[in-house]
C-alpha cells in the first residue's frame, strides 16, 4: 500500500456562534465536527458525503487549515499541520488545494479568468512566463487560451467550475479537496466536470478528498467512502462495500434516496424516509446523534454513543445495531 | 426574567461610571471651567487666593491624576445632592434644569407619539405592496423628509405660520415661541399644546422619515423569510399571516431602532427648541455652553447619558419579550 | 436619451467557439454593467444626478454664473434708494441681504464653501473610516469590539452635542490648535466634521468587508497562501468599491449638513471679508423672520434642501445599484 497523502485523526472544530439582540450578545457552541478520522491514500480518492450541514466542508477546511481545528491531527505527506509555522504553511499549500462548491462565488468578479488562474503562480512567487501556464491549465481543463481575458460573469457554471479546477491546479498540488464540486450545477453539465476530474486524477496522479451531499456523485470517482451525520462519521468503507453492504441506516437512508437507472429496480426502490428535521449541532443529541431520526433507535442508542468499529460487515460503522440493519431494512437496492 | 433583569441592571452601573468618567474628561477639556469661572468673575479672577480655593472646592486639578481625583470630587457632590453651583451667576442647577427636562419630556413625548404611528403606519403600508406607486411614494417622502433639516423647517413655519400669515389675515396662526405667551402665570395644558404644534412638527418630519424605513423594510425581511412562506403554504391567509406573524416580527428589530433612535430625537429637539426658543434641555445645553458653564452641563450630559443606557436596557427587556426565541439566561 | 441606450446597451455574448458541452453561453451584463443601469432605471437618482450636475457647473462656474462680487452691494444706497433687504427684482433674482448684497450671488458663493467642506471631509472620512472599518472587518477581534462600542454610544448621542464638545475639546489643546488652525478656520471645521464623520462610515465599510470576507473567493485566496495585505488591496478593496462611493456620497451629506448646523448654532467657519456658507446664510436667515423677509428665508433653505435630497438620491441610487438586494426582494 501507498503512503497517505493525508491523515486525520479525531479532528474537532467547534465553532463559537455570537448573535447580537440590541447591545446583547449571546454566545453558542456550534458542535461542527466531532472526533472524526479519516485517511487519504495517495493517488485515490475518498468521497465525504452527508446532508448539508454535517460537517463535510468544516473537514475539508480544517485539513487545509484555512480554518483553526479546535482538536485532533492533520498530517499531510507526513507533516503534522496542526500548529504548523504560518510560513512553513504558506510553502505546503502549493501541494494542497482546494475546489469549492458554488462556482459563481469562488471567483473573484473584479479579476479576469487569466489573473484569478495567475494569481496562485504570483502569490507562490512560481518562476517562467506566467501566460503561457494559464493558456496551459486553461485547456488541461477544457477552455480556450482567449478565455484568460474575460470575466467570470461571461462564463456559466460549469465553465467557471473549470475555472476554479484550472486555478487550484496551478501549481501542480499532489491533493485537491474538492468540495461539492457539480452540486450547483445542472444534472447535464456534471457529468462533464467529474470525467475532466477523473482525467486529471490519472493524468497528473492526484490524490482527492471528493465532498457531496448524495451516494450518487461519489459512486464512480471514489475508491472509499466515509459518510457524515451531524458532526461525526457513522459509517466508512470501499466504495462497492458500502453500495452492497451498507450497515448504517443513515446510509440506508442515504442509498434509498439514489434513483436508480434500472426502470425495474427503480420501480422496486423503497424510500427510507427520515423523520423530523436535522437537530440542532448547537444541541446535538445525547448518544447516537442520529437516534431522532432512526427508524430503529431503542432505549441505548440515547444513553450510549455507539463507537466507530467493525461489528463483523467487514468495515466500521457507528450503530449498535449493525448487524440488525439489514435483517430490519432488507437487503440494499442497489446490490 | 427578574435575573435578567437584575443582571442587567447590575451591568449599567459600571457602564454608568465609565461613561459619566468619560464625559467628566471631555467636558472638562471642552468648557475649561476654570478659565469660564475667571471670566464670569472678574473680580475674583484678580486674586490668586480664591482662585486657588475654587480648584479646591471642585476639584479643577490639572493633569490626568488631576481629572481622575476631580472625577470623585465631582460624583461624591453629584450623589450626595451637593452639585457644584452655574459659573454664570452661582445659582443651583437642579431647579432649572429640572424645569427644562420636565418640558423637554412633554415635547419629546408629543413628537414620539405623533411619529412613531404615523411613521409606522406608512411603512406598512408600503412594505404591503413593494415596488408599487406608494412605495416609491413613501421612499421618496422619507428621502425629503431626511433632507430637511430641522432648523430649515423650523425657520420656514416659523416665518410662515407665524409672520406671513399674520401679514395675510391679522394674525399668526401658530405662536411661534416660547412655551406661553409673555407673563402667563400657571399650568395651562390646551394653551401649551398650541405653543408645542410647530416644535412637534419639525422633530416628527425626520423620525416619521426614519421610521418609516425602518418598518418598511422589517415588514419586506419577514415576509420574505422562509418561514413565513411555510405559514402562506399551510394555507393560512394573507390576513392572518400579516396581523399574527409578520407585525409581531417585523416590530422586533424595531423596537431596537427606536430605542437607539432616541438621540436623534434628543438632537432634533435641541435644534427645534433652539429656534422656537422652548424652555428645555436644548436651550439650557446651548446657553450653559456659551458660558463654558460645566457645572450645568456635567448633570445635563449625565441625564441624557444615562437615558441612552436606559432606553438600551428597556430595548434589550422589549426585545426579549417580543421574540420568544430568545432565552433569557 | 442617448446616455440611457448606451448603458442598457447589451454586449455581445462571449464568442466561445471553443466547444463548450458544457457550458451555456451567457449573455448577462457585467456586474458594473447592470449596476448603471440599476442606477439609471431608479429615476429620482437619475434626475439627482443631472440636477446636481448643474448645481455643481454653476457653482464652479462662479465668475459667470455670479451676478455680483462675493462682498459687493447691488448698487451704492442713497436717501430714499436703499439696498438693504430687498425683495427680489430685475438686479436681484433672490432678493438683498441686510448689507445690501445680492442673494443669487452669495448662494452661489455659499454652496462652493459648503460642498468644498462636504467633499475634503468625506473624503477624509471615506479615507479614515475603510482603513479602519476594513481592519476591523477583516481582522475581527478586539479591533472590531472597540469601533462597535464606541460608534455604538456616539451614534446614541445627539450629533450637535458631539460636534460641540468635540470642537470645544480640539479648540482647548495647543499641539491640535497648531495643526487644525482656528476654530473659525475652513480647515478647522474639515478637520473637526472629519472626527466624528469616519464612525459611520467605518460601520459602512465593516459590514461590506464582513460580508465578502465569507465569500469563497477570499477563501481560494487564503488557500493559495496570499497574505492579509493581498486579500485587502487585491480582493476586498477592489470589491467594496461600490459600498465606498455610497459612504462617500451620503459623507457628503453629512458633511454639509452638520457644517450648516454647527454654522447655525454659531460655530460656523468665519464669515470675515464676505465669505459665507449655506449654514451661514441659513443662520442670517433666522434674523429676517420676525421682520418678514421671506426671500432671505426660503431660498437659502429651499437650496439647502434640494442639495442635499440631490445628494441623498444619488446615495440611494447607488445603494441600490450596488447591493440589489432590497430590489430583489421587490422583483
Ligand atoms: N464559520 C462558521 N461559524 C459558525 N458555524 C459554522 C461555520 N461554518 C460552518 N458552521 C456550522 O457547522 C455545521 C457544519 O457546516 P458545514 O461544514 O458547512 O456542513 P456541510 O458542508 O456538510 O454542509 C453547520 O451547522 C454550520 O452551520
Ligand atoms: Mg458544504
Amino acid at each position: 500500500m501507498t503512503a497517505p497523502v493525508v491523515e486525520v485523526a479525531n479532528l474537532t472544530k467547534e465553532f463559537t456562534v455570537k448573535s447580537s439582540h440590541g447591545l446583547r450578545v449571546i454566545r453558542r457552541t456550534v458542535h461542527a465536527v466531532s472526533d472524526v478520522s479519516l485517511t487519504v491514500p495517495s493517488g485515490k480518492t475518498v468521497g465525504l458525503v452527508g446532508e448539508s450541514g454535517s460537517g463535510k466542508t468544516t473537514v475539508g477546511r480544517c485539513i487545509l487549515r484555512l480554518i483553526e481545528p479546535t482538536a485532533g491531527s492533520v498530517k499531510f505527506q507526513g507533516t503534522e499541520l496542526v500548529g504548523l509555522p504560518a510560513k512553513d504553511l504558506r510553502k505546503l499549500r502549493r501541494s494542497m488545494q482546494i475546489v469549492f462548491q458554488d462556482p459563481y462565488a469562488s471567483l473573484d468578479p473584479k479579476m479576469t479568468i487569466g489573473a484569478s488562474i495567475a494569481e496562485p503562480l504570483q502569490i507562490q512567487k512560481v518562476e517562467g512566463n506566467h501566460q503561457d501556464r494559464v493558456a496551459e491549465l486553461l485547456e488541461l481543463v477544457g477552455l480556450a487560451p482567449d478565455h484568460a481575458r474575460r470575466f467570470p460573469h461571461e462564463f456559466s457554471g460549469g465553465q467557471r467550475q473549470r475555472v476554479g479546477v484550472a486555478r487550484a491546479l496551478a501549481l501542480n498540488p499532489s491533493f485537491i479537496v474538492l468540495d461539492e464540486p457539480v452540486s450547483a450545477l445542472d444534472v447535464s453539465i456534471q457529468a462533464g466536470v467529474v470525467n475532466l476530474l477523473q482525467d486529471l486524477q490519472e493524468q497528473l496522479g492526484l490524490s482527492y478528498l471528493f465532498i457531496a451531499h448524495d451516494l450518487s456523485v461519489v459512486r464512480h470517482i471514489s475508491d472509499s467512502v466515509a459518510v457524515m451525520y451531524l458532526g461525526k462519521v457513522v459509517e466508512v468503507g470501499p466504495a462497492e462495500e458500502l453500495y452492497s453492504a451498507s450497515a448504517h441506516p443513515y446510509t440506508r437512508a442515504l442509498l434509498s434516496a439514489v434513483p436508480q437507472a434500472d426502470p425495474i429496480v427503480e420501480r422496486e426502490r423503497q424510500r427510507i424516509m427520515l423523520q423530523g428535521e436535522v437537530p440542532s449541532p448547537i444541541n446535538p443529541p445525547s448518544g447516537c446523534r442520529f437516534r431522532t431520526r432512526c427508524p430503529m433507535a431503542q432505549e441505548i442508542c440515547s444513553v450510549e454513543e455507539p463507537a466507530l468499529i467493525d461489528r463483523g460487515q467487514g468495515h466500521p460503522v457507528a450503530c449498535h445495531f449493525a448487524e440488525a440493519v439489514a435483517v430490519t431494512l432488507g437487503s440494499n437496492v442497489s446490490a | 426574567m427578574l435575573r435578567f433583569i437584575v443582571r442587567r441592571l447590575l451591568w449599567a452601573i459600571p457602564t454608568l461610571f465609565i461613561v459619566t468618567f468619560v464625559v467628566y474628561c471631555a467636558l472638562r477639556l471642552a468648557t475649561n471651567p476654570l478659565a469660564s469661572y475667571a471670566r464670569a468673575n472678574p473680580r475674583v479672577a484678580k486674586d490668586p487666593e480664591k482662585m486657588a480655593q475654587y480648584v479646591e472646592t471642585n476639584g479643577l486639578w490639572p493633569g490626568f491624576s488631576g481629572y481622575v481625583r476631580g472625577y470623585f470630587v465631582w460624583l461624591k457632590g453629584f450623589v450626595t445632592g451637593n452639585w457644584q453651583v452655574s459659573i454664570k451667576g452661582s445659582r443651583p442647577v437642579w431647579p432649572n434644569l429640572k424645569i427644562a427636562l420636565v418640558n423637554t419630556i412633554r415635547l419629546g413625548l408629543l413628537a414620539v407619539m405623533v411619529s412613531i404611528p404615523i411613521g409606522l403606519s406608512l411603512g406598512i403600508f408600503a412594505a404591503l405592496k413593494p415596488g408599487r406607486l406608494r412605495d416609491t411614494a413613501v421612499n421618496t417622502g422619507a428621502i425629503i423628509g431626511f433632507s430637511v433639516q430641522p432648523f430649515i423647517s423650523a425657520i420656514i413655519l416659523q416665518l410662515f405660520f407665524g409672520v406671513q400669515w399674520a401679514k395675510w389675515f391679522g394674525e399668526p396662526l401658530l405662536p411661534t415661541s416660547g412655551l406661553y405667551p409673555p407673563g402667563h402665570q400657571g399650568f395651562d395644558p390646551v394653551l401649551m399644546l398650541k405653543y408645542m404644534i410647530l416644535p412637534v412638527i419639525v422633530v416628527s418630519i425626520q423620525s416619521i422619515a426614519s421610521y418609516s424605513r425602518y418598518m418598511r423594510a422589517s415588514l419586506l425581511d419577514v415576509l420574505n423569510s422562509d418561514y413565513l412562506r411555510t405559514a402562506r403554504s399551510k394555507g393560512i391567509s394573507e390576513r392572518r399571516v400579516l396581523v399574527k406573524h409578520a407585525l409581531r416580527n417585523a416590530m422586533i428589530p424595531i423596537v431596537t431602532l427606536a430605542a437607539l433612535d432616541i438621540g436623534a430625537i434628543v438632537g432634533g429637539l435641541i435644534i427645534s427648541e433652539a429656534v422656537f426658543d422652548y424652555p428645555g434641555m436644548g436651550v439650557f445645553f446651548l446657553n450653559a455652553q456659551s458660558n463654558g458653564d460645566f457645572p450645568e452641563l456635567m448633570p445635563w450630559m449625565v441625564i441624557i447619558t444615562s437615558s441612552v443606557i436606559l432606553f438600551n436596557l428597556l430595548a434589550d427587556l422589549a426585545y426579549a419579550w417580543l421574540d420568544p426565541r430568545i432565552r433569557l439566561d | 436619451m442617448t446616455e440611457f441606450q448606451e448603458l442598457n446597451h447589451v454586449d455581445p455574448p462571449a464568442d466561445l467557439h471553443h466547444d463548450d458541452s458544457i457550458g451555456v453561453l451567457q449573455t448577462s451584463l457585467s456586474p458594473k454593467r447592470m449596476a448603471a443601469k440599476r442606477f439609471v432605471n431608479h429615476r429620482a437618482a437619475f434626475v439627482s444626478a443631472i440636477v446636481l450636475t448643474m448645481i455643481i457647473i454653476f457653482v464652479v462656474l462662479s465668475p459667470i454664473t455670479a451676478r455680483y462680487g462675493i462682498n459687493e452691494s447691488i448698487f451704492k444706497a442713497e436717501a430714499g434708494h436703499p439696498n438693504q433687504n430687498l425683495a427680489p427684482f430685475n438686479l436681484a433674482w433672490f432678493g438683498t441681504d441686510s448689507n445690501g448684497r445680492d442673494l443669487y450671488s452669495r448662494i452661489i458663493y455659499g454652496a462652493q464653501v459648503s460642498l468644498m467642506i462636504g467633499l475634503f471631509t468625506a473624503i477624509g472620512s471615506v479615507l479614515l473610516g475603510t482603513l479602519v472599518g476594513g481592519l476591523a472587518g477583516y481582522k475581527g477581534g478586539w479591533l472590531d469590539d472597540i469601533l462597535m462600542r464606541v460608534t455604538d454610544i456616539y451614534l446614541a448621542l445627539p450629533l450637535l452635542v458631539v460636534l460641540v464638545i468635540v470642537r470645544g475639546m480640539l479648540k482647548n489643546v495647543d499641539w491640535v490648535t497648531a495643526i487644525m488652525g482656528d476654530t473659525s478656520s475652513v480647515r478647522f471645521l474639515v478637520i473637526l466634521l472629519t472626527v466624528v464623520g469616519w464612525m459611520g462610515v467605518a460601520r459602512l465599510i465593516r459590514g461590506q468587508v464582513k460580508q465578502l470576507k465569507e465569500r469563497e473567493f477570499i477563501e481560494a485566496a487564503r488557500a493559495l497562501g496570499a497574505s492579509s495585505s493581498r486579500i485587502m488591496f487585491r480582493h476586498l478593496l477592489p470589491n467594496s468599491v461600490g459600498q465606498i462611493m455610497v459612504a462617500l456620497t451620503f459623507a457628503v451629506v453629512g458633511a454639509i449638513s452638520a457644517e450648516a448646523t454647527l454654522s447655525f448654532f454659531g460655530f460656523g467657519p468665519d464669515a470675515g471679508s464676505g465669505m459665507t456658507s449655506l449654514g451661514l446664510l441659513i443662520r442670517d436667515s433666522k434674523k429676517a423672520v420676525p421682520p418678514g423677509y421671506w426671500w432671505l428665508v426660503v431660498f437659502p433653505g429651499v437650496f439647502f434642501i434640494i442639495l442635499s435630497l440631490c445628494i441623498n438620491f444619488i446615495g440611494d441610487g447607488l445603494r441600490d445599484a450596488v447591493d440589489p438586494k432590497m430590489q430583489q426582494e421587490v422583483k
